[in-house]
């Protein structure tokens, strides 16, 4: 048979067409897409159907008509939680990839990225420029400033505690990431007990603006009442999507990505290549860290206080998120980031009305979305969108 | 001086002793093979020359320059490149993929993509799964792609260890054939196989290997008429 393309320059991508491009840019993130649609579409179905079922249990309130109008508050509230999670899920997901090792400083690492956002607000206060300044363009100079910080910090923690460890047993580099967020923490505390930003720092910013309101829904008596989204939110949720479109750009399409794909399959045959495997190691800390600062500050930005121990919580659900979406897959970390949080915004919503107050859901809101997830990987153990573990030959 | 040369190299897996003092040369233009039976110690030969191993004594030359301190993509970088055993194609790289990443050092595109065009006359059953995944292909595509992958490297030097494992001999004969044609067109080889018989027929010269040390060493011709190596190697006598 013969080769058609006989032109070298056929065979080789120089230019994509926009489609091509688009499916390997986009194709992942319609993924996630799909699952944020399926996620808020069955949940939302399993409380109507509740809503439905209980209604007679209250009479104070019309149950059904409850569930419906806090149900867009909800899904927006479950895509706050579920980008927070994606993004730090990003960084453990990506580090699994390329090491089979589970950074566990990553929550500090986020962190850390919050604080970032919080001295650099304080220093603009000081100066009297935060009430003055574009927010717009606050927002973009704390994130970027927060990636630099967190990502760079990464890249420092690999090659001190982790690199040295490469080759001993799997277990010590674990103790070591925990003896390193430990370390961090504490670090972190000493500083801001010390510099005046105070253990719970706050965290300014310019006017964001008003909640945006999407629509008006309509309740009984020709009333209807806004459903919005505040600033925070809405930019939470616009900056996650950029990071991503960024994140699938750069593993998808540069010569970068592909480098850091082919160490995550093979790492000895990755250096038979000629990739200098360290130095994709080193550059991959550095992108899951950025994402991982950008996740605290816009995490930061959203609850106003943080302290040097908010790492903790958001680290451990969003390596949840990664198991459950299938370690060291990419799109899998998103899509489990997202079911995680809708997840965890249903039950936190819901459960309080359901047993009229009795279960205050934000605080049972772990037990039942822990619950769940246990379920979902006794039944899919690699994950949602974990393959089968392939075999090193 | 020869292109590639071991001057006793000692290499370890822990504690066990598996070179004990591999001395041999490469000239330019030559193919050169390795035989030996199951765990003599061929492919750590070839994964010590490409620095995945670290000799504990001994010293690896090629072009006139120490290679042996350097770490495997440095080493790449010099145009020793490896095919590695049991191909090692990156299973979730589709094969345009896996080749693209053999060239990862160049820059030059036009010349990637001539070589790019050059593996697809050698293996037209590549571009047929050009945009497939590594992990999808047969063991004979997958072999294909492993010796096309190198051949992106633009190799001084090409490391081919057991392209023959596990394929059925009509494919053997077509892969050894064009390992034949690339020589033919100007690149060195060092070739590593249990199928002696295969090897002897191609090569130039050769070395067998003996739970890791060489205990003979002749032109091709010479070891295919020699008895030991007929008795033990080629199942003849």
């Amino acid at each position: 048979m013969s080769v058609k393309a006989t032109t070298g320059s056929d065979l080789l991508i120089t230019h994509r067409s926009f489609r091509a491009f688009a499916s390997e840019v986009f194709g992942p993130l319609l993924q996630v897409f799909v699952f944020v649609v399926g996620s808020a579409v069955v949940l939302g179905g399993i409380v109507l159907l509740l809503a439905i079922a209980l209604r007679g249990t209250r009479e104070d309130i019309d149950l059904v008509q409850g569930t419906i109008i806090i149900l867009p508050q909800v899904v927006i509230d479950g895509l706050v939680r579920g980008f927070l999670y994606a993004t730090i899920a990003l960084g453990y997901t990506m580090v699994y990839g390329v090491l089979e090792f589970i950074n566990f400083a990553h929550g500090e690492i986020f962190m850390v990225g919050a604080f970032v956002g919080a001295f650099f607000s304080a220093a603009l206060a000081s100066s009297g420029m935060l009430t003055t300044l574009s927010p717009i363009l606050f927002v973009i100079a704390a994130v970027l400033l927060g990636m630099s910080v967190s990502g760079v910090l990464a890249m420092l923690i690999e090659r001190v505690a982790y690199r040295p460890l490469r080759n001993a047993p799997r277990l010590v580099p674990l103790i070591s990431a925990i003896g390193v967020s430990l370390v961090l923490q504490d670090v972190m505390r000493m500083i801001t007990v010390n510099t005046g930003l105070g253990f719970n720092a706050q965290f300014r910013t310019p006017d964001l603006g008003q909640p945006l309101v999407l629509a008006q829904m309509p309740i009984a008596d020709e009333r209807t009442i806004p459903v919005s989204i505040d600033s925070r939110s809405l930019i939470f949720i616009v900056v996650a999507i950029v990071m991503l479109i960024g994140l699938n750009y750069l593993v998808n399409i540069t010569k970068l990505g592909k480098a850091i794909r082919a160490v995550a399959q093979d790492r000895a045959t990755a250096s038979l290549m000629g990739i200098d495997v360290n130095r994709v190691i080193a550059l991959t800390f550095l992108i899951g860290g950025a994402l991982g600062g950008a996740a605290g500050i816009l995490f930061g930005m959203r609850v106003g206080t943080i302290n040097p121990y908010v790492g903790f919580l958001p680290g451990l659900k969003a390596f949840t998120a990664a198991v459950l979406g299938g370690i060291g897959n990419i799109t899998g970390a998103m899509v489990g980031g997202i079911v995680l949080g809708f997840l965890e915004a249903f039950v936190a919503s819901y459960l309080s009305l359901f047993t009229r107050g009795q279960f205050s859901g934000a605080s049972y809101a772990d037990i039942v979305a822990f619950s769940i997830l246990i379920l979902i990987l006794i039944f899919r153990p690699s994950g949602l969108l974990g393959e089968a573990v392939t075999q090193k030959v | 001086m020869p292109l590639l040369e071991l001057k006793d190299v000692h290499t370890y897996y822990g504690n066990i002793h598996a070179l004990k003092g591999i001395s041999l040369a490469v000239e330019q233009g030559e193919i050169v093979t390795l035989i030996g039976s199951n765990g003599a110690g061929k492919s750590t030969t070839l994964r010590t020359i490409s620095g995945l191993l670290k000799p504990r004594r001994g010293e690896i030359w090629f072009q006139g320059e120490r290679i042996d301190h350097l770490p495997p993509h440095k080493i790449v970088e010099r145009g020793v490149i490896q095919a590695p055993e049991g191909r090692r194609i990156f299973p979730r790289l589709t094969v345009r993929e896996n080749l693209e990443i053999g060239a990862f050092l160049r820059k030059d595109k036009a010349g990637i993509a001539r070589d790019m065009e050059r593996v697809f006359h050698l293996f037209p059953r590549l571009y047929e799964r050009i945009n497939q995944r590594g992990g999808t292909l047969s063991g004979g595509e997958q072999q294909m792609l492993a010796i096309g992958r190198a051949l992106m490297g633009r190799p001084r030097v090409l490391l081919l260890d057991e392209p023959s494992m596990g394929l059925a001999p009509v494919l053997v004969e077509q892969i050894f054939s064009i390992i034949n044609d690339i020589n033919a067109q100007g690149t060195t080889i060092l070739l590593v196989e249990q199928n002696a018989l295969m090897a002897l027929a191609i090569a130039h010269r050769g070395y067998v290997l003996q739970t890791g040390e060489i205990v003979l060493t002749d032109t091709a011709q010479a070891l295919r008429e020699n008895t030991l190596v007929q008795h033990a190697y080629l199942g003849i006598g």
